[in-house]
């Protein structure tokens, strides 16, 4: 049951997922659009079957994994995680999914290796928002963790919601979750998995450095330029005429387990 | 039928009055409609997002169409002038559910956030500015304030172009990304604006 292997890892159960209607229809996905209803709209044209993620650089064992290769070696579970957006509203998602950290283990880290970077697919035939698009991001999206970040056993790599399989519009079919962090550290549709000794660069971080930082944890105490994070908006809740808000939690709620991950930092200048 | 310039003009069974307030409430349906179907649970996971952006997309087109009452008459002969107070008073009134729809259901009112959002998101600012703006002339609108303002009054009403210009940046620098629909309507409000600018024949440019 989702909310008790939640609870197992020391935080609160009591949490209202967000219907699933909502999660698989209000969400960010550029690559087919910039509003929150294209993912869902635009999606239809997509093939997340078959595929591959190629896990490489600083590994003992480089390789590209089928989907159903990974499936059958890490399994999943169901992780009953918060979801905090940058735009300051937030959802609760019943992932199910298996740690990063397992792969990063059977693809033997080698020492020397600071930084996880992830690449997104790129298929402007199946993904209109890749098309032309004046002003859009660059494709692949690309994003990064520090090696201790990707080894933490709350990042999770997703395959499923509610569930079942990821919907298209929500990663499919294999999606980064890290739920300490904005949802745009959520990388989807993966394709590439390397381990290196470089910061690597993230997508957002290119598009506005000042906007959106590599780091980019959930903190109420550091705005972003245009609106402020002490609040979030809660998806599925309110009405027309009053949102339901609460009070955002510095690292969303999760800072028992990953706060020391940034033991000496200055948040607010690695935002 | 005759075209309005050319040859004398049907009467209208309806006064200008009448004709003005039916134009008003029926440019008010988008407003009803998003209402209605929020009340109803239709328009999504995040219909408050959903009427806050509409509202102030319509907020924006009525401000256009009310600019282009003037070089309708000048240019092409087409004198719509009756409606043009409506149509301001539209493009005000759509301002104002954007403000409130922002002020009191997305923000809560909440005066320390939105103190600290006008004074520092540029984009608010703009915003706040625009709709000021808009409500001085909506104040001022009625027929008791042109007489009492006089001269003053077309000078005051020329603040409409400051709010075009102020709402065109609002617009566009309110996303993630830059969106390509406010540089279409920026690309509109700037050539309603020059048309301001053609001189008048017969009259001494300053």
């Amino acid at each position: 049951d989702a909310p008790v292997a939640a609870s197992a890892r020391g935080w609160p159960a009591a949490e209202t997922p967000t219907p699933r209607d909502d999660v698989t229809h209000y969400n960010n996905f550029y690559e087919f659009g910039m509003e929150k209803s294209d993912p869902a709209e635009l999606s239809g044209g997509f093939h997340p079957r078959p595929w591959q993620v190629q896990v490489d650089g600083l590994v003992e064992h480089p390789q590209v994994w089928d989907l159903d290769a990974l499936n059958a070696r890490f399994g999943h579970e169901d992780r009953l995680y918060r979801m905090r957006c940058v735009e300051a509203w937030s959802m609760v998602i019943p992932w199910q999914g298996f740690e990063l950290g397992a792969l990063l283990r059977a693809a033997g880290v080698k020492t020397g290796a600071k930084y996880v970077a992830f690449t997104s697919v790129v298929r402007p035939s199946e993904m209109p928002g890749q098309r032309g698009g004046l002003f859009s991001l660059r494709w692949p999206y690309v994003e990064g963790l520090r090696l201790d970040e990707a080894m933490h056993p709350l990042t999770l790599l997703a395959t499923g919601v509610y569930g079942e399989a990821l919907p298209a519009q929500n990663g499919a079919p294999i999606r980064l979750v890290v739920p300490w962090k904005y949802g745009f550290k959520g990388i989807k549709s993966i394709t590439r998995i390397t381990v290196t000794d470089q910061q690597p660069p993230t997508s957002w971080n290119q598009m506005a450095p000042d906007e959106y930082g590599f780091y980019a944890n959930v903190n109420p105490d550091v705005d972003h330029p245009r609106w402020s994070q002490s609040s979030e908006q809660i998806i599925g809740e309110g009405s027309l005429f009053r949102t339901a808000r609460r009070p955002t939690r510095l690292f969303n709620g999760y800072a028992e387990q990953v706060a020391s991950l940034y033991r000496g930092m200055d948040l607010r200048k690695d935002f | 039928m005759a075209l309005p310039s050319s040859g004398p003009r049907r009467r209208s069974r309806f006064s200008p009055l009448t004709r003005q307030v039916f134009l008003y409430l029926f440019c008010l349906i988008p407003a009803v409609s998003d209402i209605a179907q929020g009340m109803a649970n239709t328009l999504g996971p995040n219909p408050v997002s959903v009427c806050l952006h509409d509202f102030g997309r319509w907020a924006f087109r009525f401000l256009l169409i009310s600019l282009a009452v003037s070089p309708l008459k000048r240019f092409v002969g087409l004198d719509v002038m009756v409606y043009r107070r409506p149509l301001g008073l539209l493009a005000f009134s759509y301002a104002a559910l954007h403000v409130v729809f922002y002020v009191g259901v997305a923000r809560h009112f909440d005066v320390h956030v939105l103190w600290k959002d006008f004074t520092s998101r540029p984009f608010l600012t703009f915003g706040l500015l625009t709709f000021l703006i808009l409500l001085a002339l909506a104040l001022t609108s009625t027929r008791r304030a042109i007489i009492a303002l006089g001269r003053r009054w077309a000078k005051l009403h020329k603040l409409v172009y400051v709010a075009m210009i102020l709402a065109s940046v609002h617009y566009a620098i309110a996303f993630k990304t830059w969106h390509t629909e406010p540089f279409i309507y920026a690309a509109i409000a700037a050539v309603l604006l020059s048309l301001r600018l053609v001189p008048k024949a017969g009259k001494r440019t300053v």
